[in-house]
C-alpha cells in the first residue's frame, strides 16, 4: 500500500496507515527524497503510529531516509512509535541513533517549527 | 455394578469390597461422636491449631470428619478438594501453618485406623482387607487436603506479590510534561520489565518530554538489569522523551561502566534535585523564590 505524502507549509508529512512491505518502504523513501527537492521542504515527518511492528529493514530504511534527507537539506522527525514497539526495537539494537523522534505529530511539528525559527535567527 | 452381576459365580471382589466399605462407613458414622471427641483430644494434646478457639476447632473438626467419611463413602475427592480449598481460605489468615493442617488430617487418619484395629482385632485377615480399602483412600484424602492448603497459600503469595509490584512502581507527574519514576528496592528482571512498560505508557498518556528516573533507593543491580535500564532510556528517546537517571550509587555506577554503557546516550545527575532542575531547564522552566523565605 502506498503511503500518502502531504505537503504542509514548508514540511512534508507521511502518515503510514497500515503494515508495509519492504517494497512499500523503499517506495516511500524514494518518493520522500524526490519530493523534498520538488517542494523545497525544510522538514519531513514520518508518522508510524499505526505500526505495531518495526523490523530491522524498516528501521534501517527510515535511518537511511533521515540521512538522505539531511543531505537534501531537510530534517526528518519520526513520530508515534508505540511504547511496546520502542522497547522491542531497542532490544534488537535498532535505536535510530541519529534520527529525531517525537511523541506524536503535534510534537513533531512543534520541533520542526522551533528548528526553523532558530535557523532564521542565526 | 452391571459388570459385577456378570461375575456372580466367581465371587466378585468389587462386591465384597463395596460391602466392606459400606460397613466401614457405617462404623465411622455410628461412632462419630466418640471418634470426633478422641480426635479433638489428640489435636489439643499435640498443641495443634492453637490460633483457634475450642468451639471453632469443634466446628471445623465436625465438618472435616463428615466430609472425610463422605469422601470414603463416595470414593470421590471433589467434595474434599472444594472443602479443603474453602477451609484453607478461612484458616490461613489466622496464621495456621502447613504442618498443623497436615498434622490434624494425619491424626484423624490414625484415630480412625485405631478404631478399625480394635473393631477387627480378632480377625487379622479381615482387618488386613479393611485396611487395604481404608489406607489408600485415607492417604488420598490427606494428600488432597495438604495440596489444597499449599495451593491456597501459593495463590495468596502470588496475589500479594502482584500487589507489592503494583504499589512499588509509581510514575508521577511533577510538572507539565515532566515525569518522575522513583525506584526503590531490589529490581529483578520481571520488575524491570514492568517498570519499563509503566514508564513508556506513562510517557504517552502524560505526553511527557522529560522523565527523571531516580534510583537512589536501589542499592545495587546486576548487569542484566543495568542493561535493561539503558534500554529503557533508549526506548524513552524513541517516544520523544529525554530520560535523566539520578541517584546512582557508586556500585551501580561501576556496573554501568563495566558493561560499557555509552554515556553519551544517557543523561545522569547526582541526585533527584539535580535531575529535576536539569529537567526544568530542558523544559524552559525557571524556578525562583517569590520572596525572602519566612523566618522559621
Amino acid at each position: 500500500m502506498q503511503v500518502p505524502i502531504l505537503k504542509q507549509g514548508p514540511f512534508l508529512i507521511a502518515t503510514i496507515q497500515s503494515a508495509l512491505t519492504d517494497a512499500d518502504i523503499v517506495q516511500l523513501r524514494d518518493a520522500l527524497v524526490e519530493q523534498v527537492g520538488r517542494y523545497r521542504s525544510r522538514g519531513v515527518i514520518i508518522d508510524v503510529t499505526a505500526l505495531d511492528v518495526m523490523d530491522s529493514f524498516a528501521t534501517g530504511t527510515l535511518q537511511d531516509v533521515a540521512n538522505m534527507l539531511r543531505l537534501r537539506g531537510a530534517e526528518t522527525v519520526i513520530v508515534g512509535i508505540q511504547p511496546n514497539v520502542a522497547f522491542a526495537m531497542v532490544h534488537m539494537g535498532l535505536t535510530l541513533d541519529r534520527v529525531t523522534t517525537r511523541l506524536d505529530l503535534e510534537e513533531g511539528l512543534d520541533h520542526l517549527n522551533r528548528a526553523m525559527k532558530s535557523a532564521f535567527q542565526r | 455394578m452391571g459388570l459385577s452381576e456378570l461375575r456372580v459365580n466367581s465371587k466378585p471382589e468389587s462386591e465384597s469390597t463395596s460391602e466392606l466399605l459400606r460397613e466401614l462407613v457405617a462404623h465411622l458414622s455410628s461412632n462419630r461422636a466418640i471418634l470426633r471427641e478422641e480426635w479433638i483430644r489428640r489435636i489439643t494434646t499435640a498443641r495443634l491449631l492453637q490460633a483457634m478457639s475450642k468451639d471453632e476447632i469443634f466446628a471445623e473438626a465436625t465438618s472435616v470428619y463428615d466430609s472425610y467419611v463422605e469422601a470414603l463413602e463416595t470414593r470421590t475427592l471433589e467434595a474434599m478438594q472444594a472443602y479443603a480449598g474453602n477451609l484453607s481460605e478461612r484458616i490461613i489468615p489466622r496464621g495456621v501453618e502447613t504442618n498443623e493442617v497436615v498434622g490434624i488430617v494425619l491424626l484423624l487418619r490414625d484415630v480412625l485406623a485405631r478404631s478399625l484395629f480394635s473393631k477387627y482385632h480378632s480377625d487379622t485377615r479381615l482387618l488386613n482387607t479393611v485396611l487395604d480399602i481404608y489406607e489408600p483412600a485415607a492417604n488420598a484424602i490427606a494428600i488432597t487436603v495438604a495440596v489444597g492448603f499449599v495451593r491456597e497459600r501459593e495463590r495468596i503469595i502470588r496475589q500479594q506479590q502482584e500487589a507489592i509490584r503494583e504499589l512499588s512502581t509509581p510514575v508521577l507527574q511533577v510538572r507539565e510534561r515532566l515525569l518522575i519514576l522513583p525506584i526503590i528496592g531490589l529490581i529483578d528482571s520481571l520488575r524491570a520489565r514492568q517498570l519499563t512498560e509503566q514508564l513508556l505508557h506513562g510517557i504517552r498518556t502524560n505526553r511527557a518530554k522529560v522523565v527523571v528516573i531516580d534510583i537512589t533507593g536501589v542499592a545495587a543491580m546486576d548487569a542484566t538489569v543495568a542493561n535493561h535500564l539503558v534500554l529503557t532510556v533508549e526506548s524513552a528517546r524513541l517516544l520523544g522523551a529525554k530520560a535523566i537517571v539520578t541517584g546512582l550509587s557508586p556500585e551501580i555506577a561501576q556496573t554501568l561502566v563495566n558493561i560499557g554503557v555509552d554515556l553519551g546516550k544517557m543523561n545522569t545527575a547526582g541526585d533527584l534535585q539535580g535531575g529535576i532542575e536539569e529537567a526544568e531547564r530542558m523544559l524552559g522552566y525557571k524556578v525562583e523564590p517569590m520572596r525572602e523565605p519566612l523566618p522559621a
